[in-house]
């Protein structure tokens, strides 16, 4: 052992003095954190071993705090330890404390508080060497700030839409993209100056401003059907963020977490767009959903509407169910209702399987974690792809809370805004219903063929009492 | 300084690549969870504002370092914790019937 210190201390990087193998060790610390977060993101891959992931990521963490504490140059530990005490205090009852509905928001806000630090650690940084950085140094600290403080605001707007704070509908105005481009470009001009010209200070402030408003400008014209993208993107910059500081103050796990968190918010946000048949500048400056739906040719159309007795009894009578959750099922809490109508139909050896669109609710993953809350087995839970071949030998498709990501228009209407949206087939089920609560359009404003054709049934209520009620029916008659 | 850059650039991209390959293979059952556990990774800017609060570099750095670790370390806490509820909660085994 002995022997490995010395050959560490010897080959301790530069910039360690006595504290040179000190130095060693802490990087070696910094590597096994690394693989912990490695490790981590893949034990994540599967429900089986996802929760040895978390373990593995919290040891991770807890090496690179360790590895960083024992450095030599932190000297004080007063300011430390009361923050950290301050920072758990805050965080650990936002976490257990959460229902599961609200996860959209609380991982926008968690978002917005580490795009925060990494924001005030690269304006520190910038002030700490006064003009005189290198111009390596300087972009990192340029990135680091600017993706630091858009991420901050913009997550701070994403958590105002989501918790129904700031209206959810995109806020249009003329001439939007080119105010919110030419204020992006503004900060992006400061940040290139300051590689030039390290010694222009009076800079920083606008590069911070300009990054903090063109945050809130961004998110501002996003709708909420469009949160899942963002969410994800918001979360690759908060990584892209850490990596940059990384670059800044020299330190490879800042640059692998940073780069780890990056592509994976990456990835889930060109899934979602996939999901959409939308690009991704599509989400970014489209202003979806922004348009009201031309009411006028559907006055007068009728649609069937059932009763939960008429509702139980069609259920009662099929073979194979397949429920569709939406945001709606979130909004009204109606996943528990949905598990006991799960069991009710399960005894009477019904097989009832979930069927989740890609971009149901307002993260990726909403609904299997709503649904997995209510112990709904995750067996159950199909994935578009996997389940959307079965529609046609399902007896009944049970639609909560869902639309758009029903809507046969994006198959067949040119014209619709969301024409080529992969969506789920429960048009060629034998029988469609719809528990919604009144005949509005979805987020995207388009109305859907779906209510008017002549196997649909509307069961119109909140879905939480509704689905109550069919579950009563259902148990009452054979109890 | 150029070998540092470069170093960094390496580690970079390679981490990058491999995060994509470990991040597709995520069930799209575990996205949400997924998207929690990134975002407690993510405050791994707690390690530089752990080195900005505590090396003594001046009020100007002590105070934003120290509101950086709240940050941060709230970030983490939250993140780890949230995640391990949500998959407590994946079952695959109906639970007994009642």
């Amino acid at each position: 052992m002995n022997e490995l210190f010395t050959v560490l201390a010897t080959a301790a990087p530069e910039g360690g003095t006595e504290g040179g193998g000190i130095a060693s060790w802490i990087d070696l610390i910094y590597l096994i954190s690394a693989i912990g977060f490695i490790l981590s993101l893949k034990w994540l891959s599967h429900p089986s071993t996802a929760r040895r992931g978390v373990f593995a990521g919290e040891i991770g963490m807890l090496l690179a705090i360790v590895g960083t504490l024992i450095k030599t140059e932190i000297v004080d530990y007063r300011w430390i330890t009361l923050a950290m005490i301050v920072g758990a205090v805050v965080g650990a009852p936002i976490a257990l404390l959460i229902k599961m509905t609200a996860v959209p928001q609380r991982t926008a806000f968690s978002h917005a508080l580490g795009a925060l630090a990494a924001g005030l650690v690269g304006t520190a940084e910038f002030y700490l060497h006064g003009g005189e950085l290198s111009r390596v140094i300087m972009t990192a600290i340029g990135f680091e700030t600017i993706l630091g403080y858009l991420t901050f605001t913009g997550s701070l707007m994403a958590f105002g839409k989501l918790q129904g704070v700031l209206p959810g509908k995109p806020i249009i105005y003329p001439g939007r993209n080119v105010i919110n481009l030419s204020i992006f470009g503004g900060a992006a001009l400061c940040g290139l100056y300051l590689v030039l010209n390290p010694g222009a200070t009076f800079l920083f402030p606008w590069l911070i401003g300009l990054s903090l408003v063109f945050g809130v400008l961004l998110i501002m014209g996003i709708g909420g059907a469009d949160m899942p993208t963002v969410i994800a993107l918001l979360n690759a910059y908060a990584g892209l963020s850490a990596a940059a500081m990384g670059f800044a103050i020299n330190n490879k796990l800042l640059i692998v977490a940073g780069a780890l968190d990056g592509t994976s918010g990456l990835v889930l946000s060109i899934i979602m767009c996939r999901a959409m048949n939308r690009s991704f500048t599509n989400v970014l400056f489209g202003g979806f959903g922004a348009t009201v739906a031309k009411a006028g040719e559907e006055e007068e159309r009728t649609v069937r509407s059932i009763h939960p007795e008429e509702a139980a009894q069609i259920l009662e009578s099929a073979q194979s169910v397949i429920v569709v959750p939406g945001y709606g099922m979130a909004v009204s809490q109606a996943q528990h209702k949905v598990r006991e109508l799960f069991d009710a139909l399960s005894r009477k050896d019904i097989d009832v399987r979930f069927a989740i669109h890609p971009v149901a609710g307002r993260m990726p993953g909403h609904m299997n974690v709503l649904l997995a809350e209510a112990e709904i087995p995750y067996d159950k839970l199909f994935d578009m792809d996997e389940i959307n071949s079965d529609f046609p030998q399902c007896d009944v498709a049970l639609i909560v809370g869902a639309n758009d990501v029903v809507n046969p228009a994006a198959r067949t209407d040119k014209g619709s805004p969301i024409y080529g949206m992969p969506i789920l087939n429960v048009d060629q089920a034998q029988t469609v219903m719809i528990v919604k609560r009144g005949m509005s359009a979805g987020f995207a404003g388009v109305g859907n063929e779906l209510f008017f054709m002549d196997k649909t049934m509307m069961l119109f209520g909140d879905a939480k009492s509704y689905i109550g009620d069919v579950v009563k029916e259902l148990s009452g008659v054979h109890a | 300084m150029e070998d540092v850059l470069i170093t960094g650039l390496y580690v970079f991209v390679i981490a990058g690549f491999l995060g994509y390959s470990v991040i597709s293979r995520v069930s799209v059952l575990l996205h949400t969870p997924l998207m929690s556990l990134t975002n407690a990774i993510s405050a791994i800017s707690l390690v530089g504002s752990l080195i900005l609060a505590g090396s003594n570099r001046g009020t100007m750095a002590t105070v934003l370092g120290t509101i950086a670790v709240g940050c941060a370390f709230a970030n983490v806490v939250a993140g780890f914790l949230i995640t391990d509820r949500m998959l407590k909660m994946f079952k695959r085994k109906e639970p007994a019937k009642s």
